[in-house]
């Protein structure tokens, strides 16, 4: 029997497989229970309303989606009220997902969720911040320690901070994030992108450029949980086109303590099962007792990064 | 978790797949083709053998259909499509699509035998109040697979149905047979000869409210034919339901790629998602798409 079990810092989970923010809602519940999951992850709530972007907000690109939604959002009030609840019959522990356009409102936020049933918050800073022209908090080092230490003074919560790929850096904003008291980091978010229908000449999202998430990025975000996972002490959960078990297992070889499924649920929405399963099954099948001894087992000791490949 | 034997193999994993319960009343199941033929230039006639939930689809629902790679193209996102009909004593469910894009030529490539992933059913279908006697369904195109089964099941519940069939020419009206047999009468209108102009079918939906024969409306397929029977609905109090498309990719509420925006009877807008909490609308609150 393979013990299933990681921790997140304090955060005891069952097992490592968790929903990606965005990709998930309670109405899978009309599939199968969440009972079976490491954890659960809202989608991402803001302070304000918001409606989201125009149509098309969605692009099939190669072995991806392309996607500009613009988080939709009905408040905290209307979470608390009528999302929270649908999950209280569940055993896995709730993470709740939030983003704000300041390091100052983001404290606003999560203030308000320090709330029993709350196990984790998930801090999406690849939002843009008004405070530095638009740009992600996560793009940069300094950005991220700002809104890190605003989040960190604001909540006893357990922290996790959502770094984004669109970053030059991610293993120096990965240490800024934990240097600033973040708990564990999810790396990473979609990768920014666009596609052009050839026939119109009119972009194919509403919103011209969007996130591209799905099988397609799965090296760019392994790469980064490598290089993160490497760069911090914290727990690392790796992201971005983990589909099956295989890929959950590559993810934690590359460092990362858990993995969060997103796109591949669209496709199939049994995904997140089936990768629990074949952890176990892998896991068997390699002698492994507990799935804990994958993080960072990568062989690389001797080999080196080519420096021209990988500049800094 | 339910203790399957595990197989060795990591690409073989046997997945948990939940029993159906009561808790559970969508599902992703895997069925096998048994037919999928060309009715006309543009539509395909896809028969599928399915077990389980899906067999209880009802009119103006819809699946999430997994479409095969073909060598030209590798479609990664499901393609949703309304069930055209369910007969579930047979534990068949048949769908009708036109082949427009990489997902719907990757169905076409699909033989008897072969196997197809099917989510659902999805979304709210067709309500039928039992208080009327007579309907009219308008469609256009493939909206005509979407209001089949509609007609049928108001033909089953004792209401009679007008429809009115729009389509380019005469060769691609479909389902003409399927409506006369449940229907009280069937008007094809075409592009050919100009009787799909809104300003003759407008003069028809005149001439069946004024007959009696317009208690409710339904339409599929037609933004123009959309707005047309929402304008005269709006004039005659005639309550109706519009079952609407949107690119989609989960097709459970999840991604929120699917909405539309709506008029609420306050007329405040509103975004719904087409998946979730349509495909099928109050036709008074639906908006140009």
């Amino acid at each position: 029997m393979v013990d299933l079990r990681v921790k997140i810092g304090s955060l005891a989970l069952k097992n490592p497989v968790m929903p990606a923010s965005g990709t998930f809602s309670e109405g899978l519940a009309r599939i199968f229970s969440f009972d079976h999951l490491g954890a659960v992850v809202t989608k991402t709530i803001t302070a304000e309303l918001r409606g989201g972007n125009p149509t098309p907000r969605v692009a099939e690109v190669g072995q991806g989606m392309l996607n500009s939604i613009g988080i939709p959002s009905k408040g905290v009030a209307n979470f608390v009220e009528h999302i929270m609840p649908e999950y209280e019959r569940f055993s896995a522990p709730l993470v709740v997902s939030v983003s704000a356009p300041t390091a100052e409102l983001f404290g606003d936020i999560v203030r308000q969720l320090n709330l029993p049933g709350i196990a984790a918050i998930e801090a999406n800073i690849s939002c843009p911040n008004i405070e530095e022209d638009g740009k992600a908090f996560a793009m940069r080092s300094k950005s991220t320690a700002a809104v890190v230490r605003e989040l960190r003074c604001a909540t006893p919560l357990p922290l996790w901070v959502k770094l984004t790929p669109n970053t030059g850096d991610v293993a120096a904003v990965a240490c800024a994030a934990e240097e600033n008291g973040a708990d564990a980091l999810v790396v990473a978010n979609t990768v920014l992108a666009m596609s052009i229908d050839i026939e119109t000449f009119r972009p194919r999202l509403g919103s011209i450029m969007g996130g591209y998430s799905g099988p397609a990025i799965k090296p760019i975000a392994l790469r980064m949980v490598y290089q993160c996972a490497k760069a911090v002490e914290i727990p690392v959960i790796g992201c971005g086109g983990i589909a099956t078990a295989g890929d959950a297992v590559e993810f934690m070889l590359a460092g990362a303590t858990a993995v969060q499924v997103g796109t591949a649920t669209f496709i199939k929405p049994n995904t997140m099962l089936e990768v629990v399963e074949g952890l176990s099954a892998f896991c068997a099948r390699k002698g492994i007792a507990r799935v804990s001894e994958l993080t960072g087992a990568v062989k690389d000791r001797g080999m080196h990064v080519d420096k021209l490949e990988a500049l800094p | 978790m339910s203790t399957v034997a595990y197989e060795t193999d990591l690409e073989k994993a046997v997945p948990v797949v939940p029993a159906s319960s009561p808790a559970f009343d969508v599902a992703d199941i895997e069925a096998t083709v048994l037919a999928n033929t060309p009715v006309n230039d543009d539509y395909v006639h896809m028969i599928l053998d399915a077990r389980g939930l899906a067999l209880s689809a009802k009119a103006g629902q819809f699946f999430n259909i997994a479409c095969p790679a073909t060598t030209r193209d590798l479609p990664y996102l499901r393609r949703p499509m309304s069930v055209y009909r369910v007969v579930a004593p047979e534990d068949r469910v048949e769908f009708l699509y036109k082949v427009t894009g990489a997902g719907t030529r990757g169905l076409a490539t699909l033989r008897p035998g072969d196997r197809v992933s099917l989510l659902g059913p999805l979304g709210n279908g067709f309500s039928l109040d039992p208080a009327w006697k007579n309907i009219v369904v308008l469609g256009r195109g493939v909206g005509l697979a979407t209001l089949a089964p509609l007609a049928e099941m108001a033909a089953a519940s004792g209401i009679g149905v007008t429809a009115i069939l729009s389509a380019r020419s005469r060769a691609l009206v479909m389902s003409v047979d399927r409506f006369a047999n449940c229907g009280e009468r069937v008007e094809v209108v075409t592009d050919d000869d100009t009787s799909s102009d809104p300003v003759n079918v407008e003069r028809i939906l005149l001439r069946l409210i004024e007959a009696g024969k317009a208690d409710a409306f339904f339409t599929c397929g037609s933004n123009r034919l959309m707005l047309l029977m929402k304008r005269v609905a709006a004039q005659f109090g005639v309550p109706g339901q519009v079952a609407m498309e949107q690119q989609m990719a989960c097709g459970l509420g999840m991604c929120f790629c699917c909405v539309r925006n709506f008029e609420t009877p306050d007329g405040e807008p509103e975004q719904r998602r087409v998946c979730l909490e349509g495909p099928v609308f109050k036709l008074s609150e639906a908006l140009s798409w």
